[in-house]
């Protein structure tokens, strides 16, 4: 194999192509980091894995994510845009509409974000779903009972937040898209957080933390298991976390907190689902 | 997986390109690489390159605040409730989770136990102790958005990933124990909606504030 005629026969037909790897000389360091220790039949991977870098991921791919992401985005601000127009006959006056207002104008600027990055890599933004909060009937006194909002609220943060960590592998050939979607992706940890927190106050008796415990969907119930189902792994990449470094407080509890799993596309289409007319 | 490659930079391209050519290109070219280590003179733990260094950056991070949520545990401030005490030794136990993690993930490769230097922290008071903990959890938040597109490995990332969120929850529940309705205020989300990211050097900048150990970044990945 002749490494050096692959990379000149590359500048030959692409002469971007170091600037697609940042230079020549970042193209073997990059190659070099695939290291000593792997078998020469292992070169041609090595070497797909780097140009991957530059030229893999298609943008229809990335594309498609962003609109993905777009329409858990439309359906959270249409949510908080409609539970807030309900005044305080909905959502008490003071922190909690003021907490309301921070959410639902983050995932505004989040629609807008995702639009005018779908529009600067040449694609098509999907146009606005139209939303059936009550999830036909599921959750019908969602816009008159605090308790059913602030539940699915907590559902959408949490379900947002799984989301785009499932989708930032796909993501991982460009980087500016990847850092803005993890840029969302803890936004809406942060929400998901609070919402807890204000369903906390109002449920004392009920445990709900600012993060996930187990699958449990923290006194929902099972119209929202599919949201948490999955979030009780206690083996990370091969790691038992369970009494880890021979901390034995450390038990299952604290092993599926310490981590927020992904869901896959399929997974979170089919939890909003019911939610799209 | 991934393998130290230290001293690339001193290897010339023809060189290089030179022994890449030889039909046992990647042996040579690694050994070729270990035989300029030693003309790396920077000072400090070398967190390493690629995804290890990454990976020990993180593991830098973690390591401090296991240690501080450590301390916040063993010296309870005064006036703590038992809300604030059952949050903060859940954080505690989710820091010593990730440090733990990162450890074992890492390996042979792991950097050493750093050590820290807290004085400029009262922990017995709960002003001190939550503003260097808010400051902790956003600066963690801010370091992992930030290093994830330096990432070569999906599975490393996706780790990062899962431990990301995990950090924002916290950030959140700080601020608001400080100040409620700070979840996510604008010092944190801009106009787009966008948590903060930084580089690598820019948190190594801050986190110096506490880490005694000498740290060297010089071989991660930069943006």
């Amino acid at each position: 194999m002749n490494i050096q005629k692959i990379i000149t026969d590359l500048e030959t037909k692409d002469p971007e192509i170091y600037q697609r790897l940042d230079s020549r000389r970042g193209a073997m360091k990059s190659f070099a980091s695939f290291g000593s220790k792997i078998a020469l039949a292992a070169v041609p991977l090595a070497l797909g894995s780097m140009f991957k870098k530059a030229y893999g991921q298609s943008t229809t791919d990335v594309v498609e994510v962003l609109n993905f992401a777009l329409t858990l985005e439309y359906l959270e601000a249409a949510f908080y845009d409609q539970a807030l127009l309900k005044g305080v006959a909905l959502i008490p006056g003071g922190a909690a509409t003021g907490a309301i207002t921070t959410i639902k104008n983050h995932e505004r600027a989040h629609v807008n974000t995702l639009k005018a990055t779908i529009t600067s890599l040449g694609g098509t933004a999907v146009a606005e779903p139209t939303f059936d909060f009550t999830a036909n009937g599921a959750f019908a006194d969602v816009f008159t009972n605090y308790q059913t909002f602030l539940a699915v609220a907590q559902t959408f943060e949490d379900t947002g937040v799984r989301a785009y960590k499932g989708q930032a592998t796909v993501l991982i050939n460009n980087n500016a898209v990847l850092t803005a979607a993890l840029q969302i992706h803890s936004v809406e940890a942060r929400h998901a957080s609070h919402i807890r927190q204000m369903r906390k106050a109002l449920n004392p008796s009920v445990v709900i933390k600012p993060w996930i415990t187990l699958d449990q969907t923290g006194g929902i119930g099972s119209a929202v298991q599919a949201s948490y189902n999955g979030e009780s792994l206690t083996n990370q990449a091969g790691v038992k976390i369970v009494g880890i470094g021979g901390n034995s407080n450390i038990t299952s509890v604290q092993a599926s907190e310490a981590f927020d799993e992904p869901l896959t596309k399929a997974q979170v289409l089919a939890i909003v689902d019911p939610f799209i007319l | 997986m991934i393998t130290q490659t230290k001293s690339f930079y001193q290897v010339s391209r023809r060189k290089l390109l030179g022994y890449a050519g030889m039909t046992s290109g990647i042996l040579i070219l690694g050994s070729a690489c270990k035989k300029d280590d030693d003309s790396d003179s920077n000072d400090g733990i070398n967190l390493g390159n690629g995804d290890i260094g990454i990976l020990n950056y993180a593991y830098a991070l973690e390591q401090l605040e296991a240690a501080f949520y450590t301390q916040v545990i063993d010296s309870l401030y005064s006036g703590i409730t038992e809300a604030e005490t059952d949050f903060l030794t859940d954080i505690r136990d989710h820091e010593i989770i990730h440090r733990e993690f990162f450890k074992a993930l890492i390996g042979k490769a792991a950097i050493q136990n750093l050590e820290f230097n807290f004085s400029s922290i009262d922990f017995s008071k709960r002003e001190s102790v939550l503003a260097a903990a808010k400051d902790l959890e956003d600066l963690g938040v801010s370091a992992y958005n930030g290093a994830s597109q330096l990432i070569q490995n999906v599975n490393n990332l996706l780790l990062i990933g899962k431990i990301i969120s995990v950090e924002a929850r916290h950030a959140a529940l700080i601020r608001n124990l400080i100040s409620n309705g700070t979840f996510a205020d604008s010092s944190v989300v801009d106009d787009a909606g966008l948590d903060i990211q930084r580089t690598p050097d820019a948190v190594l900048a801050i986190a110096g504030t506490y880490i005694k150990t000498k740290i060297n970044g010089n071989n991660l990945p930069r943006p």
